[in-house]
């Protein structure tokens, strides 16, 4: 109290703010060194010897690269459109409901891949797709797409019912009072101002598709990598600042896809 | 309930609507009757929970009856879903589409009923220089004030040229002076369109200045129906006289009975004329009620006396807080005029003069 | 009955069924994708083990008796399997400590981004929520980076001479604690600062105004109300902990063995189907007791508060 007017903050407490800097920093201190040294024109991920677009050129190059990334993003679109579909209907069957029989069994049922761990999940996968492949002879990528939207459900179920949940009930009454049959209250009214939910729930399986790794290492067939899992295979071996090109795209990409997403939950809430 | 000869717009007949199972049970409306005349400001009056907003959404058909039927025009249509029938409600919240402009919001109906556009324009067009609204046409309902949804609202409603228009406390979301115009112009659209008005509202003072007649509600049932006047002077039941404006209650025994009248001994033991309502039979203790501007404060020879224990100024008037000799508190209004101040002071003894026919027997 | 009646229980009825129409395609996919392969999994955690992988349809309870036993080969008893219990125990432990470590680093931080003005909260909350929302892989694959022998952190220590050769961290446990903590980090912030922003500051003001410290106003007041934001964010690190199975993969290399890549250990080289399918259920039991500890807590404070 030298200065004899001290502004005593009430939310102030000692080294929080110390900490909470130095978090933010080791949160990003890994990310951004990822992302420098994709630009090392030499081979090391630690000694910066100038800057190089060689790595991006040799992943470009990379044919099983590209071939991973084209089948990472096949997988991801069909199973997140899936995914978003089945749960804007699970979503419009489980909100805005007075309680019935199977209600809380349903909530259960969607969440229930949030709640096993993933490793239990892909073995599971693993013994059931194995028994189907040797039955049917089919083996292609039927099998990662269908365990892809099954996870991503809860996922793209979250926003859709958060947005229903916190819509006005009397919207829809309102319509049906002006001679709205129920099929034009849903597409006039419901849908409309469902939307910013669904393209949340959209994006937020599209991502979670494109991260999974390991369901997809338990479920693929050879020759069936994905981008995560042909970068898992490579990270046994000494890598290349190849690997920070790859890295350093498919962060860019995510981030872009995580920032839409939150800029349409802000502006619809 | 006498049968009236004009012809009605709604007839509610032995609706009830219970909520719930068993233990849980709740009974919103239980056997309620009640007819609404053709080209009628009909108001449902009552406190929150009395069922009011239930019937009210029986007759727009946002839920069913448990039992009874609702005419339209003679019509039963308890069982047809909202979007076939020819009545519309203006919501407390409004319920304006937040995706949809001003004009969209007012020709959702129009267009629903698969009218001809050129027919849905004019009608638009129309709805617009009724309410007053007619620069804002193109704006979002988020874009405009409290008053202006309201007007929307309305519009919305009547667009469709619906037999009956239910209002679900229109006006509670506005504040006070708005609440005033907005009764006005309520009373100018119901009288320019002539569509019947059913008018839910737990506001008394809303209720007497808006509409033609008025229901008191209660517990899930109707106790009284009549004209402001006749609902305000001649409370059919206590609790219609305690609902609506303030009343003296006085208890008391018949002394004597008199031809559409009584003598009243009150416990203080001071007697009073009282008139009776029609068809009902007094007989030991009662309660007389007395408006509180139908009796005046006098040095001597009023019908009750007491000693003054409060005086509470509100502008217009004054209320005098009389404790009487008997026990018991009765309270006397007086219009303020600015060259009488009056001179009575707390604790003076004063007598109370209650004005001819003020004082009633009542129905508990 | 009335005629209104029954068509209003017919709407109701029809609404019900309609309901489960709706739902049923996502109930299918995830009964078709998750629930019944797990059911499978039941089944073959009491077969015998096929010679090349896979299973042989005999009954036994070989599996479950050996997650926890281990038959001595040359007298033929039963004891302890220690090193399964091992691994049981290396995973409990590290994910206790990825618990403790991010709620030590995360509730300063949630409390950080609580205090800031409203209109900034939201920017700050995504700053922690982007590396949450990009690749595990790749945030595991930064942190081998930067702690590797060769990785900046060696290289930069050895530089300015504080060490003379590099420290052998990757393939250590505190490679995989590091990786973990770093990883789900953002998975403790969240639920805290849930919390922390409905935390009613005139409760702290009410606090100081009767003598309380900074440090009795943060452990009598601050704590005890974001208590349920402490247990959310603690049982969101713990469980994915539990069954990580990248992130020991990657730092852990191979030699620092979690449960999650024990279990993968008997579908790959150890070939003892059963055995994997009985541990897969063995973890599974722990974070549903994990779970419904949690969601019995949380209703009760809700029955408390709400």
């Amino acid at each position: 109290m030298a200065s004899g007017r001290s502004n005593f903050s009430i939310r102030h407490q000692p080294g929080f703010t110390t900490v909470a800097v130095l978090c933010f920093a080791l949160l990003y201190l890994p990310i951004v060194t990822l992302v420098v040294f994709a630009f090392n024109a030499g081979r090391s991920v630690a000694i910066w010897e100038g800057f190089s677009l060689r790595w991006f050129e040799a992943a470009w190059n990379n044919e099983r690269v590209i071939e991973a990334s084209i089948r990472s993003v096949q997988i991801a679109s069909v199973a997140a459109v899936v995914a978003t579909i089945a749960a804007t209907m699970a979503a419009l069957a489980t909100t805005r409901t007075r309680p019935y029989r199977g209600l809380t069994f349903k909530y259960a049922f969607i969440n229930q891949p949030l709640m096993i761990p993933e490793i239990v999940t892909a073995v599971a996968l693993l013994i059931v797709f194995a028994r189907i492949k040797v039955a049917t002879g089919y083996s292609g990528l039927g099998y990662l797409i269908v365990a892809h939207t099954a996870f991503c459900i809860p996922f793209a179920y979250l926003p859709i019912r958060a947005r229903l949940e916190s819509m006005d009930l009397t919207l829809e009454t309102a319509a049906a009072d002006l001679y709205a049959t129920p099929w034009k209250v849903f597409t006039r009214v419901t849908l409309p101002l469902l939307w910013p939910g669904i393209i949340a729930g959209l994006m937020l399986a599209f991502v979670i598709s494109l991260d999974d790794v390991v369901i997809t290492e338990f479920v693929k067939s050879g020759g069936q990598d994905t981008l995560p899992t042909y970068m898992l295979g490579q990270l046994r071996r000494l890598v290349t600042p190849e690997m920070n090109a790859i890295s350093t795209v498919f962060l860019l990409i995510s981030i872009l896809i995580v920032t839409v997403f939150f800029f349409i939950s802000r502006r619809s809430t | 309930m006498p049968e009236t000869p004009e012809r009605n717009a709604i007839e509610v007949r032995g609706v009830s609507k219970v909520f719930g199972f068993g233990p849980d049970k709740v009974v919103a409306l239980d056997d309620v009757h009640v007819a609404i005349r053709e080209n009628e400001f009909f108001t449902l009056l009552g406190p929150s929970g009395c069922g009011k907003t239930t019937l009210l959404r029986l007759i727009a058909g946002f839920d069913f009856p448990t039992d009874g039927e609702i005419l339209l025009h003679g019509q039963d249509i308890a069982p047809l879903p909202p979007h076939k029938r020819p009545v519309n409600t203006v919501f407390q919240s409004y319920a304006l589409f937040p995706h949809l402009t001003v004009a969209k919001n007012i020709s959702f109906g129009l267009e629903m009923l698969g009218r001809p556009k050129d027919e849905v324009d004019a009608r638009v067009d129309e709805m617009l220089k009724l309410v007053r609204m007619e620069e804002l046409r193109n704006r979002s309902t988020a874009q405009i004030s409290g008053g202006q949804q309201q007007r929307v609202a309305l519009a919305r409603a009547l667009a469709p040229q619906p037999k009956v228009l239910l209002l679900d406390e229109p006006l509670s979301a506005l504040d006070y002076k708005l609440r005033k115009e907005m009764q006005i112009e309520l009373k100018r659209l119901q009288h320019e369109t002539g569509i019947t008005f059913i008018f839910v509202t737990h506001d008394q003072e809303e209720a007497l200045t808006m509409s033609a007649r008025i229901a008191v509600m209660s517990a899930g049932n109707i106790l009284q129906i009549g004209s402001p006047e006749a609902i305000y002077d001649r409370p059919a039941v206590r609790f219609v006289a305690d609902f609506i404006g303030e009343t003296n209650f006085l208890e008391g025994s018949i002394e004597e009975r008199a031809a559409g009248g009584a003598r009243v001994r009150i416990s203080s033991g001071a007697v009073i004329d009282a008139s009776v309502a029609e068809g009902f039979q007094p007989s030991g203790r009662v309660t007389v009620v007395v408006r509180p501007e139908h009796a005046r404060l006098s040095a001597e020879g009023g019908q009750l006396a007491g000693r003054l224990s409060n005086i509470v100024y509100f502008g217009t008037d004054t209320h005098f807080h009389v404790e009487l000799d008997g026990g018991g508190e009765f309270i006397v209004r007086r219009q303020n005029a600015r060259d009488d101040r009056g001179t009575a002071r707390i604790g003076d003894p004063v007598s109370i003069v209650i004005g001819a026919g003020a004082a009633q027997v009542l129905r508990d | 009955m009335s005629q209104t009646a029954e068509t209003a229980r017919k709407a109701e009825h029809d609404d019900v069924r309609k309901r489960w129409l709706l739902s049923a395609p996502a109930l299918a996919i995830i009964f078709m994708a998750s629930i019944g392969p797990l059911l499978v999994v039941v089944v073959y955690s009491f077969l015998t083990p096929g010679p090349y992988g896979d299973v042989k349809w005999a009954f036994s309870t070989d599996a479950w008796i050996s997650v926890f036993l281990q038959r001595d080969i040359f007298e033929g008893t039963l004891g302890i399997a220690d090193a399964h219990l091992q691994i049981f125990l290396r995973s409990v432990r590290l994910s206790l400590f990825t618990t403790i470590a991010t709620l030590a680093f995360g509730f300063p931080t949630a409390y950080f981004i609580a205090t800031r003005p409203q209109r900034t909260q939201a920017l700050w909350l995504f700053v922690i929520t982007i590396p949450f929302w990009t690749n595990l892989l790749i945030r595991t694959f930064a942190v081998q980076e930067v702690i590797r022998n060769e990785g900046i952190l060696n290289t930069a220590l050895v530089g300015l001479g504080i060490i003379s050769a590099p420290i052998q961290i990757l393939y250590t446990d505190w490679a995989i604690a590091i990786g973990m903590i770093y990883v789900y980090l953002p998975l403790m912030v969240l639920p805290l600062y849930a919390s922390m922003e409905k935390l009613d500051f005139r409760l702290v003001e009410a606090g100081y105004d009767l003598y309380a410290t900074r440090f009795r106003v943060l452990t009598r007041i601050i704590v005890p109300l974001v208590k349920p934001g402490i247990v959310a964010g603690s049982i969101l690190v713990f469980i994915p902990s539990l069954g990580a199975y990248v992130t020991p993969r990657v730092l852990g290399g191979g030699k620092q063995m979690m449960l999650g890549n024990l279990i993968e250990l008997q579908f790959g080289a150890g070939r003892n189907w059963p055995l994997g399918a009985a541990l897969a259920l063995t973890l599974t039991v722990i974070v549903m007791v994990a779970l419904l500890f949690y969601v019995r807590y949380a209703a009760q404070s809700e029955r408390r508060h709400g």
